[in-house]
């Protein structure tokens, strides 16, 4: 009698977990169908992307006889744009993200608050008005206003990254780094840099990848000039997007699916290494406390 | 004095570091976040100019145009819309956050990261992909059509039901991430005591770990919510020009139609959604615990 419980209830478990399996699956191919049919249009032999007609590489041979010289130029800004916007952007969110969290100053509250706008409010909000500032000023619009659009909503991601990275820790190494007589460069370069060192890595994955794909403000803050990626391709929407910028994206995805494995791979390797090292340090002292 | 010069000296010296950490910051986020906010603010007050741009003379007249039969209606669709996409990311997300969080944590990260790839395709080209999928002769048709659902093709393309799917899968992942964390968080030892006391597991889940989970909840609404309320893009791609919410009116307002103080009084009008809702999140949590990322 206890026995068939049980198995009721194992049978019952095993039924749940397989139905959450099957809804991860579901949730799943919601977001990969996209990209699959993406990636199998860039094979589609026709000359705009509506209807499937048949089976061709050459759009993957034209893209690399640059025959396209507006896809090429268009990704060449975006890769332009976003590595400044990147550079920028995790200078100043690294350094803010450290001073906003180690000083306190007259406004400090308002800043932090600040900080948090071009995250939660719509960005065709913050799009449009820069766009009435930068007019209103006679700014000229171009790549110039179009990296302060990017990197105003990268800093801020920057910024908090590196917040959730400090804790009491770098307050301590700091001031023990002070103590033994490094200056405040020193100090800087040799132990805060190097302890936050993968909250600097992401916070610029992160801007590098919020500017590349980024639609609205490039449309807005563009003016009449050259036109990023995915701008030209908003702007290709209605009359079909042409195969082979599915053929460059579908080559863009793999590269950074690579580029991840790669650096994966890269830190496991380090990190048994370091392992190796601190065990045979290890042994090492314990060797030569045994012989004491 | 000559006891304080040194002390004032000390203080100067402690301020470089300072002026030099949160000073760039600080003032980016005032030229280019506080000023051009407060100017749309002030822009939305005054007159459109007879050849677009802006008349600097006070008015109300945009907001009152806000209230038109016809924008009221825009605004209206846009909320229902942008609450319907919410409702959706959660109902959808929460089960699968739960499920995610419940998996081992080297399992776990592994399953987060398989939910951040398909970001890597740029975001137009995944919406042009379910375009492709519901044209009038597409796969989806042609399947409806093959199993004998529908005789003539139906149309999906440029209608709200594709506008709706195209802002589901767009959101759902923000709407994912932020309740995974607060799920993860979750002792396991509560959920055990509350079933030794004799909750069923539906009790549980009500009084302990919903609750428990709210602040990632309310991180996903606002995630979800504004963002939806706010987009262009996805109603241009999917839509065609054809479903129109705030967000493509602002842009026009931009473009060829050039009523620069109308687009700010619907600007400012987001403004103030987002802010109220800003509101009811900091009332019971704080604004650093929001998952953003």
């Amino acid at each position: 009698m206890n026995q068939t419980a049980s198995k009721k209830r194992a049978a019952r478990r095993g039924f749940t977990k397989a139905l959450g399996d099957i809804y991860a699956v579901l949730i799943y191919s919601i977001f990969y169908i996209p990209v699959a049919v993406m990636m199998i249009f860039s094979f589609n032999d026709a000359d705009r992307n509506f209807f499937w007609k048949g089976f061709t590489t050459r759009w993957y041979g034209e893209l690399f006889e640059f025959g396209n010289h507006d896809l090429w130029e268009s990704l060449a800004y975006s890769l332009v744009i976003a590595i400044l916007a990147t550079i920028i952007s995790v200078v100043v969110g690294v350094l803010g993200g450290i001073g906003l969290k180690k000083f306190k100053f007259v406004g400090k509250k308002f800043i932090d608050t600040m900080i948090y706008v071009p995250i939660i409010v719509p960005e065709i909000v913050l799009a449009v008005a820069m766009l009435i500032i930068f007019m209103t000023i006679g700014v000229k619009l171009g790549m110039g206003t179009i990296l302060i659009g990017h990197c105003t909503f990268c800093i801020p991601y920057a910024v908090v990254t590196i917040k959730g990275r400090i804790s009491g820790d770098n307050e301590t190494l700091q001031e023990a780094s002070m103590d033994l007589g490094a200056n405040r460069v020193q100090t800087f370069w040799r132990v805060t840099v190097p302890s936050i060192m993968p909250g600097i890595m992401s916070s610029a994955f992160l801007s590098f990848t919020l500017s590349f794909d980024d639609v609205v403000m490039s449309n807005m803050l563009a003016g009449a000039s050259q036109s990023t990626l995915p701008v030209l391709i908003l702007s290709m929407n209605r009359t079909g997007v042409t195969p082979d910028v599915n053929a460059l994206t579908s080559l863009i995805v793999v590269f950074m699916v690579v580029g991840m494995l790669v650096s994966n791979g890269f830190t496991r390797h380090r990190k048994k290494k370091e392992a190796k090292l601190i065990a045979e340090a290890e042994s090492a002292i314990s060797a030569a406390r045994s012989k004491m | 004095m000559t006891a304080n010069a040194p002390a004032l000296k000390k203080k100067r010296h402690n301020r470089m570091p300072m002026l030099a950490q949160a000073g760039p910051v600080s003032i980016w986020m005032i030229l280019f976040v506080t000023i051009p906010m407060l100017f749309i603010i002030y822009i939305s007050f005054m007159s459109r100019g007879t050849f677009g741009g802006v008349e600097y003379t006070p008015t109300t007249e945009s907001y009152a145009t806000l209230m038109d039969a016809t924008y009221f209606k825009v605004i209206l669709k846009s909320l229902e819309v942008a609450l319907i996409t919410t409702g959706a990311c959660l109902l959808l997300g929460y089960p699968f956050a739960y499920y995610i969080a419940r998996k081992p944590p080297e399992v776990a990260s592994k399953l987060i990261t398989l939910l951040m790839i398909p970001f890597w395709t740029n975001s137009l080209m995944r919406l042009n992909a379910w375009m492709l999928l519901f044209q009038t002769n597409g796969p989806v048709n042609n399947f409806l059509q093959a199993i004998g659902l529908t005789e003539a093709p139906i149309t999906f393309i440029y209608t709200p039901g594709l506008v709706l799917l195209g802002l589901i899968t767009n959101f759902l992942p923000f709407a994912v991430l932020p309740m995974y964390s607060s799920i993860e968080k979750l002792q396991k030892s509560l959920l055990e005591a509350s079933a030794d006391l004799g909750a069923t597991p539906r009790t549980t889940f009500l009084k302990v770990t919903l609750p428990l989970t709210f602040p990632g909840i309310f991180s996903a609404i606002i995630l979800t919510f504004i963002p939806a309320l706010g987009t262009y893009t996805v109603t241009d791609m999917l839509g065609g020009g054809k479903v129109l919410y705030i967000g493509n009116i602002i842009k026009n307002q931009f473009g060829a139609i050039r009523n620069w103080p109308l687009g700010a009084a619907l600007s400012v009008l987001l403004l103030v959604i987002t802010a109220l809702l800003i509101f009811l999140y900091t009332r019971f949590a704080k604004i650093d615990d929001l998952e953003v990322l």
